[in-house]
């Protein structure tokens, strides 16, 4: 599977506040939270984002509230896959869960700019700049969540257990 | 290689002799809780994915406490899923306005959770039973649904940091200025993925009250579950609050293997401050200069307990809140709020011109019951201080310990207790 997209790049420590604020939660419809994704931050985020685009950002991406509200808001918004430094670890497992690709890569990061154009395979790893026509390599997930992957989300998963 | 206190729970819940960190293992789980944002989005994909009865109708709990009473007709509609949900599967455990709390309040509270269970909770501030020396960490809903269906999950077996505590702590200091500490220190991603284990002879001087606080910011450091050691004290809780029920203690092995070792002296913690927009902007209250605020929270699952609105009242007692504040305190519980009561303490909030409320998450994520306008600040006792997190994207959130919040109420700016 290959993604390709432009890419929307923001700092460490993109909280899921941010992602998602709570004033939203009154609701769990994925198109009404994506609406109001990453609206603190980044309020033409929604308005510019096309089906396929990138988020780049630094270290312990989705830290704070556990709300699985925020890798449905960003996956619904359109985007392809996320490429970080780190992920808190509630954020990653919910992302595996749901289905929404994120990838951890430091050079990608560091060598990535807002609004590069970025294509990502997930088979290799490899993330390669078109803008800057530079090649970074991204770490593939341990066997066990490639399964949880290959069996559509955690749920269908589980119940072949 | 010994194992860490979290290492020896996840091995037997893992039905092994031996874990090692890093490694993926499936465990068997002694209670699954979620909330009124969370538990909808469960209960989702567990009706998608085709699943009949839950594993136990007396592991799962539901608490009904983040919009609660509802703030509007979406949060209202909300909670019908969770209550529906709840009905139809017959949960032992469901506490909706009238019975609840908030969450990370209520469980000990009503002797849910004791000394060596693992416990998964679709809300991040999960990770405040570690307090009674179980394994407890906050998950999302998808992982909810899967935990409500097999009683399972997966883990990766955490490292850990150790945290030996040693002395005491002084008057006005609490949990919370030691957690916000130990966060200032190795920053909001320093415990990423990892146990943060509390042990020493410092335990000794906290209550449990205090513990829980420190338990339930482990995830502001990134952590994955903080854990103390089991003593008296914890003994102590488990005989008034769940009497009867079996536990098990588990204590590090002597050569258990620490990624890091932090001595912490408690006599030298002073009271501290979290300036915005992250839990690890921390100063010592003597480091601050004059910032005046136009709200005070008190509250929250970190320090909605008794302690907190005892340390609280004892400084607002027979003062005024400061002109242009907005002073807020919201128990953690019915009991605690019966409590305050009957020890006067609702009175001398209500008397200094607090606003004395039903409990509920409401302002700590910016839900309801004390929303921030932009430009305006508050010192609140609550978790967390990101962007927008009570309320409009440029207001700011000071955290604080109880003391430091009342102080602050009075004086109408950022005040150490002895000042006010």
């Amino acid at each position: 599977m290959i993604a390709n997209g432009r890419v929307f790049k923001y700092g460490d420590n993109i909280d899921t506040d941010v992602i998602i604020p709570a004033r939203y939660l009154n609701v769990s419809e994925p198109a009404e939270l994506a609406a109001h994704c990453m609206e603190d931050i980044d309020k033409d985020f929604i308005k510019n984002v096309k089906e396929g685009d990138i988020i780049v950002a630094g270290k312990n991406f989705g830290c704070g509230s556990s709300r699985e509200h925020a890798p449905i808001a960003i996956k619904k918004a359109g985007i392809s896959v996320v490429i970080a430094k780190t992920y808190a670890r509630i954020f990653y497992r919910n992302a595996i869960n749901i289905g929404l690709a994120i990838m951890e890569c430091d050079e990608a990061v560091d060598g990535i700019d807002d609004g590069d154009m970025v294509t990502v395979d997930f088979d290799t790893g490899i993330i390669k700049n078109q803008t800057k026509n530079q090649i970074y390599k991204g770490q593939s997930f341990p066997p066990f969540i490639q399964d949880i992957i290959k069996s559509g989300g955690l749920l269908p998963y589980m119940s072949t257990l | 290689m010994g194992m860490t206190m979290t290492q020896k729970i996840l091995a037997d819940h893992a039905g092994k002799t031996e874990v090692k960190a890093g490694e993926l293992i499936m465990a068997d789980l002694d209670l699954v809780l979620g909330n009124d944002v969370t538990t909808p989005v469960a209960v989702k994909e567990y009706i998608k994915a085709g699943a009949k009865d839950i594993f136990d109708k007396d592991k799962v709990v539901i608490v009904l406490d983040h919009f609660t009473p509802n703030k509007d007709i979406k949060a209202a509609e909300q909670c019908v899923i969770s209550r529906k949900f709840a009905k139809e599967q017959e949960i032992t455990n469901f506490y909706d306005v009238g019975s609840m709390g908030i969450e990370h309040c209520l469980l000990p509270e009503k002797g849910l959770v004791v000394p060596g269970n693992a416990v998964i909770g679709a809300d991040s501030h999960t990770c405040t039973y570690g307090a009674l020396g179980a394994f407890s960490t906050g998950i999302g809903s998808t992982d909810m649904a899967a935990g409500m269906m097999k009683g399972k999950t997966w883990f990766k077996v955490p490292a850990a940091i150790k945290f030996n505590l040693t002395g005491k702590l002084n008057k006005w200091v609490s949990g919370k200025d030691v957690i916000l500490h130990i966060i200032g220190m190795i920053g909001v991603d320093g415990a990423l993925y990892k146990s943060m284990e509390f042990t020493g002879e410092g335990l000794e001087s906290l209550s449990m009250d205090d513990r829980f606080t420190i338990a339930n910011m482990a995830i502001e450091a990134g952590g994955k579950n903080g854990i103390f050691d089991v003593d008296e004290k914890t003994l102590e809780y488990i005989r008034e609050h769940a009497p009867g029920k079996s536990y098990k203690i588990y204590k590090a092995d002597e050569d258990a293997e620490y990624e890091e070792l932090y001595n912490i002296d408690l006599s030298e913690i002073k009271p501290a401050v979290a300036f915005p927009h992250l839990p690890e902007n921390v100063k010592t209250i003597d480091e601050i200069e004059d910032i005046k605020i136009d709200q005070v929270v008190i509250g929250s699952c970190t320090n909605g307990r008794i302690s907190d609105l005892r340390t609280a009242a004892e400084i607002m007692k027979g003062k005024k809140v400061a002109d242009g504040v907005r002073a807020i305190v919201i128990p953690g519980t019915r009991d605690v709020q019966l409590q305050a009561i009957k020890e006067g303490l609702a009175e001398i909030f209500i008397e200094a011109g607090a606003v004395f409320s039903t409990p509920t998450c409401g302002p700590c994520l910016g839900g309801h019951m004390g929303i921030l306008a932009k430009g305006e600040r508050a010192v609140s006792t609550t978790n967390r201080n990101f962007v927008g997190r009570m309320g409009h994207p440029e207001s700011e959130v000071y955290l604080a310990g109880p003391a430091v919040a009342a102080a602050s109420a009075v004086s109408g700016k950022i005040s150490a207790p002895e000042d006010c």
